[in-house]
């Protein structure tokens, strides 16, 4: 039995022995020592698709040598809604609604992903106030998912307290993004070109107080599970992927970045100008659940480094492009001015022609490399609308992580994951 | 904007298999012969000088033209050089939808090919287990992201629901699962055949 790590932190720790292990708390999860060896039949059990431990509508159909994984085969498709399909029915601002319903737990992320690829399809070149107002909306999406997955992640394994405080720090970046969107989930905030809203009056300061605020409450939850002896015996060594293998089964985001392999969207190919904010990319060693919980910890933290420089450099100016083409013009001269009517007849009723070509564009989304692939055969509605869905990758290495372990290592593994079933099943 | 370099290098090293090769808004695109494509693949992902060791996507695109064929589009990236390279293999659609699997590759080809499968009908040779990913296994409707299949799908509403109301609930379970359970051979006759005949595994 390996010696347990800790982390290096300030404060003495009275529930560690002097090498550092947890003194009082005995939970090691050997499978082999002391089980009567009761040759029986491999047992064959059904994991959801409704069950509260699968995160949406997951199924594990699980193979179980007593009460040790042998195969895990996921089945998904519950929630396949066709979104692909849509999108070449739309044109492309009325794809934008859809991608809010992918990853439902970082819509506006989602948006600013779809924009991105439409703008560099027909070669937009959007407004410095709504490049940042978009990193600001990627990373408080990034936060606010990563809340979702340090709650839920803690109450399958069993610490609801951990949930709760998550839940209310949500709640509350929730009522930022409504008072900008007007939705909390279904936010539809991008539009080719721009941003359906700026900002209203206030918002930025009310964004900066909480961002002053909120690593409080990381701070706390790292006091809760950092060196928690449950915490710790359930997610240290359990459903390790090395470096190698996370590259090889395509993971992205922290899943990759747990194990060890540094590579960030955000900093390898640089979008939205974030080459100019100053953030770091949190790797993990081992590429265990305690890593991915470290790892998705510190990123929260270096959003809100972001959202700060963000706000700080939040210039004025229009949000959208001056282009009548791509975006519609404002109400009052709708109604009043003959051009003006014509641009917004023939931009709701023929849609913006995309120039014929085609486009990948990735960026870093809360659960990995949401890539955006466009085909344009010169019409307003995509040929074809791919999204690369990092979820989807990501479970999908779940047979390779869980074999082997306990079934109730599969439910840690599982969360630890971090999976949204609108985005894999699209 | 100049090509991605390992144009140039797939040019020298298999010729004729490359079949063109564009930079469209900044990416470098290739498309090469289907019966050459793992061993390019398998090249690009091995050679010291182009490791392209991530597989970032693999995917299909049918266009609207019914002219133009349907591709198969895979997303390399390498992660020790930071490029990107586009490989796209193109399948005329009147003969055999087949491309070798790249599982071997890349293990998180898997599911990518199955979805591929299961929404283009694009057979992928050599892969373990080709069955449907997002639909289920007995959905008999065809491939749902080809350009003649309808939006709403081919059959009526009223038939869609006759069907899921009549399902066999065995048919959710695939025959290496219920073999795990032994019931397998409990099944009706006809709904084993149908199980068993979903996902043809070697196409030729």
């Amino acid at each position: 039995m390996a010696a347990k790590r800790t982390l290096e932190l300030a404060l003495a720790t009275p529930g560690l022995d002097a090498e550092g292990r947890p003194a009082r708390i005995p939970l090691v999860a050997d499978a082999s020592a002391g089980e009567p060896d009761l040759r029986t039949d491999h047992m064959l059990i059904n994991i959801g698709p409704q069950h509260p431990a699968t995160h949406g509508v997951l199924r594990l159909v699980v193979e179980l040598d007593g009460e040790v994984v042998v195969r895990v085969i996921p089945h998904i498709g519950y929630l396949h809604s066709g979104f692909e399909k849509l999108g070449e029915y739309r044109h492309y601002n009325q794809i934008i609604p859809l991608t809010d319903r992918t990853d439902y737990l970082s819509a506006p992320a989602n948006n600013v992903a779809f924009a991105l690829a439409a703008e560099r399809l027909m070669g937009i070149e959007i407004t410095p106030r709504c490049t940042v107002l978009r990193v600001i909306a990627c990373e408080l999406s990034r936060i606010i998912s990563h809340l979702v997955w340090a709650g839920t992640t803690a109450i399958d394994i069993g610490a609801f307290t951990v949930f709760l405080w998550m839940f209310q720090e949500r709640e509350r970046a929730y009522n930022l993004i409504e008072a900008w969107t007007g939705a909390r989930l279904t936010t539809s905030l991008t539009r080719v070109g721009g941003l359906m809203a700026d900002v209203p009056d206030g918002w930025a300061e009310r964004l900066r107080e909480w961002c002053v605020r909120f690593p409080k409450t990381l701070d706390e939850v790292d006091r809760m599970l950092l060196r928690n002896g449950i915490w710790l015996g359930r997610t240290q060594d359990v459903g390790v992927m090395s470096a190698a293998d996370a590259i090889a089964y395509s993971l992205s985001g922290p899943m990759l970045r747990a194990s060890g392999v540094a590579f960030d969207v955000r900093k390898d190919q640089p979008y939205l100008g974030y080459e100019t904010y100053d953030f770091e990319v949190p790797v993990g060693e081992r590429g265990d659940v305690y890593d991915r919980y470290l790892v998705r910890m510190e990123e929260m933290r270096q959003s809100v480094r972001i959202l700060l420089q963000a706000l700080d450099r939040l210039p004025d100016g229009p949000i959208n492009v001056n282009d009548p083409r791509v975006i519609l013009p404002p109400k009052r001269s709708a109604m009043s001015d003959m051009e003006s009517m014509i641009h917004h007849f023939k931009q709701i009723m023929e849609g913006v022609p995309a120039p014929v070509g085609e486009v990948y564009f990735p960026v870093e989304n809360p659960k990995g490399e949401l890539g955006t692939y466009l085909v344009s055969d010169g019409s307003a509605k995509p040929v074809r609308w791919r999204i690369r869905p990092p979820s989807f990758l990501n479970i999908a290495a779940l047979p390779k992580m869980a074999e082997g372990h306990l079934l109730s290592d599969l439910i840690a593994i599982n969360a630890s994951v971090d999976i949204v079933m609108g985005e894999i099943d699209r | 904007m100049t090509p991605n370099p390992s144009v140039a290098t797939l040019r020298a090293r298999f010729g004729a298999s490359v079949v063109r090769s564009a930079v469209v808004l900044g990416d470098t695109i290739v498309v090469v012969a289907a019966d050459r494509s793992h061993e390019i693949l398998a090249w690009l992902r091995d050679d010291p000088d182009e490791r392209y060791d991530y597989l970032v996507d693999v995917t299909a695109v049918e266009y609207r033209d019914r002219e133009l064929p349907l591709e198969v589009v895979y997303q390399l990236r390498s992660l020790p050089r930071n490029a990107c390279l586009r490989v796209k293999i193109a399948l005329a659609k009147d003969a055999d939808l087949v491309v070798d699997s790249v599982v071997d590759l890349w293990p998180g080809a898997n599911w990518l090919e199955r979805e591929v499968w299961d929404m283009f009908g694009v057979r992928f040779r050599g892969h373990p287990d080709l069955r449907r990913l997002l639909m289920w296994e007995t959905y008999d409707e065809g491939h749902p992201l080809r350009k003649d299949f309808p939006l709403r799908g081919r059959f009526s509403r009223s038939e869609q629901v006759r069907r899921a109301l009549g399902a066999d609930l065995r048919a959710h379970y695939s025959l290496e699962e219920l073999s795990i359970a032994e019931a397998a051979a409990a099944l009706p006759a006809d709904l084993r055949a149908r199980l068993a005949a979903a996902p043809p595994t070697d196409p030729r």
